[in-house]
């Protein structure tokens, strides 16, 4: 199975990793210059970021040459006001600043949409990021980036991402999301849901709806929607990333 | 329920046309071509809130949306029961109006409404004046039953409080279950159905239960219950005797929990004819439609006013919406999460009758919460949908007896972002 959100033991540091969560760790898993701790750690982060080569911007911004960049400096990618406001401020990511960071997102950056709830152990976060610098300034010799998320993982009909969603009635709908759902990523037990690429709501949502992602609230809440209201509000709060 | 259709087969006169029940919207265009279209909201709670700010936002200025609320700081009843308990602070419950104003340009007038004529469509102001409106939200929540608890009325809160509106009340609460004698009682006189939120006085048990076990292990807690069942049973019977062994005892109608009396001055409550002495006596009586609804004329003999599910408009007046508890909707319990649902549905039926506005049809939903004790959370959530004679439930889930210690406690924590969220989306 894949593995859903970070649930509280997933997040204890000493957390033994799922096989099949290890089973995704492909050809980048035996890249880089770490034992391949790193690389296991970094199964984490995939779900939202890519690296390597021809990587994109995903639910978090691609992580290539991210030593020495700017916090927000990516062109094309909807950062939180709060990740603006920390990179206007003159936050740049080095060693220091990302194991600060990856401790605890929201501790570090306030308001930022990163639904994280960090890594406590430093020895762990010390290997994260020796195996994350090796996406940075290695130029071509980049392995290709990994999909963070394909429908097959869930066995869904490709299909359903071609459907196009009506951005009105999507704005209707999410009122019954932001009862739960903040603009903000929480480290707590509900995520943010703003600013994602289209498909990968759909394919989340999607996955509840077939229960191939189980939690009782969200299987409850998209059990009853439509392939064309789960499109159109992956538009709504695709678009609310720009308009917070 | 599965809408297959898309938005193409959703056209506003479509959708009216089959929600046979509300002719009212048709009646729009009559409106239309008036300068700013005026809604009154009254109640600045879960219910009223959210519409003030879901019609001021939605309809960006088009809409001229006045607030009527007395209090200007609402602490909420939710998580109420947290702070009693311990996990919260008072200010964390505590909401005021200024984004409202600020953020959405919306008339907050700190006031209460005394009267509404409804042929004149305007709403009295207890501090003199009156506010006209082409369409009227009432959204005043609850008021207590006159003589449901013999011996006891509002006069005698504070020997005997509730603590079902939320403020000095749940303060007062908490100081005297902290000054009980050791070994004392505390007893709750459980309110009979319909209330406000089914679990609540049952998360509130097991608070008081987690506040005494520290402080006060010998304490009892003695509830007094007309209802043979109540919300969570299982769940919160199972979390009693696993956290407070031995500490609570409740009495159902079998043995005369449907016939109780208090003495406020003795601090005595009656069960079947029996007197017993307590230490806190928390009496949450039966309760009713917050009194402007009947004041408007909008209620029925049980005390709620009906509605319309397709759009929460009164059965009684086709102009007047209410939402959230004092409503008689069908099947969703009173919670301040179904309020906030209902409240979206009437935003948007109030914008398509007084803007062009498209209407889609009418969705709730609803998960309530609660905490048995630390780390220990659980859940009960349900679906819903508009029918032409009340909003019926579709499909539902409840947590189970026997959960593992991480599940609650990732259910707790949803809990905690749920209370974030739904205070963001109520005050902004
Ligand atoms: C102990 C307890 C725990 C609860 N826990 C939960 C929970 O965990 N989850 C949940 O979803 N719900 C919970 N609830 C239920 C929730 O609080 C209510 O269902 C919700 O507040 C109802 O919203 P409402 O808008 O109808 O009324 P309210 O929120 O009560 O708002 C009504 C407002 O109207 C104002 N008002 C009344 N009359 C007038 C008038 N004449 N003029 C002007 N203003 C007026 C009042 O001042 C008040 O602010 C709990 C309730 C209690 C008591
Ligand atoms: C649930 C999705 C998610 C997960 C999991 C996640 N991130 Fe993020 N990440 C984001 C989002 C969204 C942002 C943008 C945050 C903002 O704008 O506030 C972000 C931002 C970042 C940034 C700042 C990038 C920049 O351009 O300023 C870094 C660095 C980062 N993440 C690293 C990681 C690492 C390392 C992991 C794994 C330990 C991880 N993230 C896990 C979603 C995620
Ligand atoms: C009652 C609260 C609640 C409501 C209402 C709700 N959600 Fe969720 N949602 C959750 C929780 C809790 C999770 C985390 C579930 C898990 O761990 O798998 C979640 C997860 C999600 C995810 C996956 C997030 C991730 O990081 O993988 C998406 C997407 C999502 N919700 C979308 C929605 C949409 C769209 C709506 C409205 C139609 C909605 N939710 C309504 C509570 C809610």
């Amino acid at each position: 199975m894949f593995p859903s959100r970070a649930g509280p033991a997933a997040r204890a540091p000493s957390r033994p990793l799922a096989a099949g969560l290890l089973a995704l760790l492909s050809t980048a898993g035996a890249w880089g210059a770490d034992d391949g701790r790193g690389g296991a750690l970094y199964a984490e982060c995939k779900r939202c970021h890519q690296a390597g080569r021809g990587a994109e911007h995903r639910i978090g911004p691609h992580l290539n040459d991210v030593f020495g960049r700017r916090a927000a400096s990516l062109e094309g990618f909807p950062y939180s006001p709060a990740m603006k406001a920390a990179g206007a401020g003159g936050l740049t990511w080095t060693e220091a600043t990302l194991d600060a960071f990856l401790a605890d997102p929201h501790a570090f950056v306030p308001g930022s949409r990163m639904s994280y709830a960090g890594l406590a152990n430093r020895e762990e976060r010390g290997e994260l990021l020796a195996w994350l610098r090796g996406f940075s300034g290695a130029g071509s010799d980049l392995p290709p980036a990994e999909p963070t998320i394909t429908p097959e993982e869930y066995g869904l009909d490709p299909q359903l991402l071609t459907i196009s969603g009506d951005p009105e009635y999507g704005a209707y709908l999410a009122g019954e999301c932001t009862t739960c759902h903040r603009y903000d990523g929480s480290d707590r037990g509900i995520p943010s849901i703003t600013g994602w690429p289209l498909e990968d709501f759909v394919i989340a949502l999607q996955a509840y709806k077939r229960a191939k992602r189980t939690h009782p609230v969200m299987q409850l809440v998209a059990g009853r929607l439509s392939d064309e209201e789960i499109a159109a509000l992956a538009v709504h709060f695709r678009n609310l990333a720009d308009e917070p | 329920m599965n809408q297959s259709n898309g938005t193409g087969g959703l056209s506003r006169r479509h959708f009216l046309a089959t929600a046979a029940a509300t002719s009212a919207a048709l009646t729009a265009p009559a409106v239309l071509g008036q300068a700013r279209p005026r809604v009154v909201v009254v109640g600045g709670g879960a219910g009223g809130a959210t519409a003030a700010r879901y019609i001021a936002r939605d309809s960006k200025g088009a809409v001229d949306v006045t607030l009527v609320e007395p209090t200007r700081t609402y602490y909420s009843c939710f998580f109420s029961n947290l702070y009693i308990g311990g996990f919260r602070d008072f200010a964390s419950i505590g909401h005021t109006y200024g984004a409202l104003a600020a953020g959405h340009g919306i008339n907050v007038v700190h006031d209460w409404a005394v009267s509404v004529d409804r042929d004149a469509r305007s709403v009295g102001l207890a501090g003199g004046g009156s506010l006209a409106y082409d369409r009227l939200v009432l959204a005043p929540g609850i008021d207590f039953r006159p003589g449901s608890v013999p011996g006891w009325d509002l006069s005698q809160q504070n020997r005997m409080p509730h603590a079902y509106k939320a403020g000095s009340q749940t303060q007062l609460l908490r100081a005297q279950i902290e000054a009980m004698p050791q070994g004392g009682v505390y007893c709750m006189v459980a309110p009979p159905n319909p209330f406000r939120c089914p679990p609540g006085p049952y998360e509130r048990i097991s608070m008081v239960a987690h506040v005494l076990k520290q402080s006060n292990p010998s304490a009892k807690i003695l509830i007094v219950d007309p209802k043979e069942k109540f919300s969570k049973q299982g769940l919160f019977e199972d979390g009693w005797q696993r956290h407070y062994a031995g500490m609570v005892e409740r009495v159902g109608p079998d043995f005369g929990g449907d016939k109780v009396e208090v003495r406020p001055e003795a601090m005595e409550v009656v069960i079947d004819g029996e007197a017993t002495k307590v230490d806190v006596c928390n009496v949450i009586p039966a309760q009713q439609a917050g009194r402007i609804a009947a004041l408007a004329g909008i209620t029925n003999e049980a005390g709620w006013a009906p509605v319309v599910a397709h759009t929460m408009q009164s059965r009684e007046d086709e102009n007047i919406h209410v939402l959230g508890d004092a409503s008689q909707q069908g099947d969703m319990p009173k919670s301040g999460f179904s309020a906030n649902s209902q409240a979206k549905v009437c935003a948007m039926a109030v914008r398509g009758a007084l803007t062009d506005s498209s209407v889609f049809p009418a969705r709730f939903s609803n998960t309530c919460w609660s905490l048995i004790g630390t780390d220990d959370g659980v859940k009960v959530g349900a679906s819903y949908q508009a029918t032409d004679e009340k909003i019926a439930k579709t499909d539902g889930f409840i947590s189970e007896v026997g959960e593992s210690a991480e599940l609650r406690k990732a259910t707790y924590e949803e809990s905690l972002d749920w209370y974030a969220a739904i205070s963001g989306d109520i005050f902004g």
